[in-house]
């Protein structure tokens, strides 16, 4: 079996590299979105918003500047191929100087606080960076960043709802997670729902799930259904681009799902910001 | 939509003219003031001290840049999300803030506060950072330096686009807008 050394270096290089342009670049699919909105989208006050929204973005990329001011914790997911060597250097702290490089060198906002609990000191670099790491086959390092804003995380929920609840107590905690949230998280959202697995595991099911491209189906077409009933709920809240009324309160919604206990049924909503900032590339 | 061209330091009378809804262009000087910085100016009040700028018809700007690059004025420069103020604002309303610029829900105190010292809540669009940087000209941090982006400057904008949310008569565009909007499905 061959090995494949890989330097850590490396790591470091893409994760700067990731944390800029996933910044200053809006994803192609979230731009077609918003521009697609602005087509449908029945309120003036919210025709307005979109634009401004589609604006910004030309902007950002243009000028080379943030999306939003808010650049976001760093979330890396990292996928390391089993025929992997990592060399050189401690892989995390790999991740973390790539944070620490590319929120410098981009002029984006530091925005982590250390010792939350009590002093709240800015860590002024942007680290620690949230890392998930995934061991799969193969001998390649797959990194993805994801830029996430604090506004939309707080609106966010956990429901560790009794199994009797099933598909419409899910629902109805999906919607009024969104509900709740009004203009908070700056809407049109982006809404992803973890269903299944633990505690710690429906949340991370609920964050990847943002990963996806939004516009596009699920493969399994009872949940894609599921998706698409509850996207048509939440867009009849009435909340609209950036809460001022309107039809599009979100963009897409995506569900991920996995085996939970015969006792539990954990749900998981991770709000997202129309600013969906994500980037991956393949080493 | 026409906008409104309203100036700071906001009037009485400019205050009372608003309506939610309404569509405004913000000229003049405004005060990024979020988290860290409301804590101290409420410290400073309640310990009979003086403010770092002049609070009576100042509008505050929730909002948090991201660094500047070289030869610009200011980082992206969107609004945060305003609740996180509430606990704060009605006080400052007291001491003769007219203005907030922000985004998202406020509570029930910040509104009945509004009404009793007739002041307003304005949003920008959250998100829109790299945009509402173009309209800001001028930008100085005059106070807690050392909070970096949660620091106090007086900011300097022009034709600055926002919405009237909240009204000193009541209004509130968050309730009526999604009012409009909603449907049963």
């Amino acid at each position: 079996m061959n090995v494949r050394e890989f330097d850590v270096a490396a790591v470091t290089a893409a994760v700067r590299d990731l944390c800029v342009t996933a910044n200053y670049d809006l994803p192609v699919d979230v731009y077609d979105a918003l521009k697609a909105a602005q087509e449908s989208e029945e309120s003036p006050v919210g025709r307005e918003v979109l634009a401004q929204l589609v604006e910004n973005a030309d902007i950002a990329a243009t000028d080379r500047v943030p999306i939003c001011q808010d650049t976001g914790f760093a979330v890396i997911f990292a996928e390391v191929g089993q025929d992997v060597h990592l060399a050189g250097g401690d892989f995390e702290e790999a991740v973390h100087e790539g944070v620490r490089q590319g929120y410098g060198d981009g002029y984006l906002r530091k925005s982590v606080a250390e010792e939350p609990g009590h002093a709240r000191r800015n860590t002024k670099d942007n680290t620690p960076a949230i890392i998930h790491t995934t061991i799969v086959p193969g001998d390649r390092v797959r990194l993805t960043m994801m830029a996430k804003g604090g506004g939309a995380e707080n609106m966010s929920s956990l429901n560790m709802l009794k199994p009797a609840q099933g598909w419409a107590g899910m629902l109805d905690a999906v919607v009024e997670t969104v509900s709740r949230a009004g203009s908070n998280p700056c809407p049109p959202v982006i809404i992803g729902v973890g269903i299944g697995g633990t505690i710690e595991k429906v949340t991370l099911l609920a964050k990847k799930a943002l990963l996806r491209d939004v516009g596009s189906t699920h493969p399994d077409p009872r949940i894609a259904a599921m998706e698409d009933e509850l996207l048509e709920k939440i867009n009849a809240l009435g909340i609209g681009p950036q809460g001022l009324g309107g039809r599009t309160t979100a963009l897409d919604v995506f569900i991920e799902e996995m085996p939970c206990h015969i006792a539990s049924m954990p749900m998981a909503v991770n709000v997202q910001c129309h600013a969906q900032r994500h980037k991956t590339v393949t080493l | 939509m026409a906008a409104k061209k309203i100036t700071t330091p906001l009037t009485d009378e400019a205050v009372r003219d608003l309506r939610a809804g309404d569509a405004v262009e913000i000229t003049g000087v405004v005060y990024q003031a979020r988290d860290a910085a409301h804590k101290r100016l409420v410290a400073l009040i309640e310990a009979g001290e003086q403010l770092p700028f002049e609070l009576a018809g100042a509008v505050v700007y929730y909002m948090g840049p991201s660094p500047a690059k070289p030869g610009n004025v200011i980082g992206s420069a969107g609004p945060t999300t305003s609740g996180r103020m509430d606990a704060y604002a009605p006080l400052l309303m007291r001491h003769g803030l007219k203005g907030m610029i922000g985004k998202g829900l406020r509570s029930a105190d910040v509104k009945q506060a509004m009404q009793d010292e007739g002041a307003v809540y304005f949003a920008a669009t959250g998100g829109a950072g790299a945009l509402l940087a173009k309209r800001i000209v001028a930008n100085e941090v005059i106070a807690y330096p050392e909070l970096g982006a949660e620091a106090i400057a007086r900011l300097e904008v022009v034709d600055f686009p926002a919405i009237v949310v909240m009204d000193c008569h009541g209004g509130d565009l968050y309730a009526e807008g999604r009012a409009e909007y909603a449907r049963e499905v």
